[in-house]
């Protein structure tokens, strides 16, 4: 069998390479979708969890990270898309609009 | 066996989140991305979690992709978002990156409580059946909230993307 730690081990490089997409790009639409990668490593780590320790919770808890994974995808890209119609730009540095 | 599968999906996993950071083109990324969570599902087969595999397929491949694709289509990613990227552009954010995978991997490697070799034996029967009754009898009310906030989502992403009249 696959030790438990393969699969944190596994966690672990998808978050971290998912935090660099998010701390180092500067398109927005590639910071959402590192965004994703972030809750999917989490997602292993949950399954992965409840699997070896014999409990639903583990899986529970990645359907509900999912669903609030789905919710955020969709308001963050009506955001994006008001966005774009108002200041054209895909930079995150460029979108200052919110500074007081 | 396992550890064989294990190994294929976790590489072609890692290699495409990568193809996601580094690609230029948002397109590319979006692409990459669905190949991983398609490895990701794989994984979760592996961890005998078949509902939350077909789940993954269904709401990431199916759904958020497709979302995603529909926003690239829509907007124009053509100029000035091309750009590559750069290591090295922001030496804050790597060093804070390295710290964090460092600590996480000595965290993990120097715990002997992520070594279990054996799975827990599982409890037999049907487990997508005990995976509803499970949610829908313990976790009855967090469900419903979360139903809730999708119909909230659906609406905020609706009035959001709308075009102001007049």
């Amino acid at each position: 069998m696959v030790p438990l730690s393969w699969y944190i081990l596994f966690g672990v490089i998808l978050f971290v390479i998912g935090a660099a997409g998010v701390l180092l790009r500067r398109n927005i639409l590639v910071v959402l979708m590192s965004l994703e990668l972030l809750l999917n490593s989490v997602n292993i780590n949950f399954i992965a969890f409840g699997r070896y320790f014999g409990d639903f919770r583990g899986q529970i808890f990645a359907i509900f990270v999912i669903a609030i994974t789905a919710a955020e995808v969709a308001v963050a890209l009506g955001i994006l898309v008001a966005l774009v119609r108002n200041k054209s730009t895909l930079k995150v540095d460029e979108v200052t609009m919110m500074k007081g | 066996m396992d550890q064989g599968f294990f190994l294929l999906f976790a590489t072609v996993a890692v290699i495409t989140a990568l193809t996601v950071v580094v690609a230029r083109n948002p397109v590319h990324s979006a692409l990459a991305l669905m190949a991983c969570f398609l490895q990701i599902s794989a994984v979760f087969v592996l961890l005998e979690a078949p509902f939350l595999a077909v789940i993954q397929i269904f709401v990431y491949v199916g759904a958020i992709m497709v979302l995603f694709l529909f926003v690239i289509m829509m907007i124009d990613v053509r100029e000035a978002v091309l750009q590559r990227f750069v290591p090295g552009g922001n030496l804050p954010a790597l060093v804070l990156l390295f710290l964090l995978g460092v600590e996480m991997l000595v965290l993990v490697l120097w715990s002997d409580r992520f070594s279990v070799m054996e799975p827990a034996a599982t409890a037999g029967g049907d487990q997508v059946r005990q995976l509803s009754t499970t949610l829908f009898a313990d976790y009855l009310l967090p469900f419903e909230v979360a139903s809730v906030i999708l119909l909230a989502a659906l609406v905020g992403a609706i009035v959001l993307a709308r075009k102001e009249q007049g």
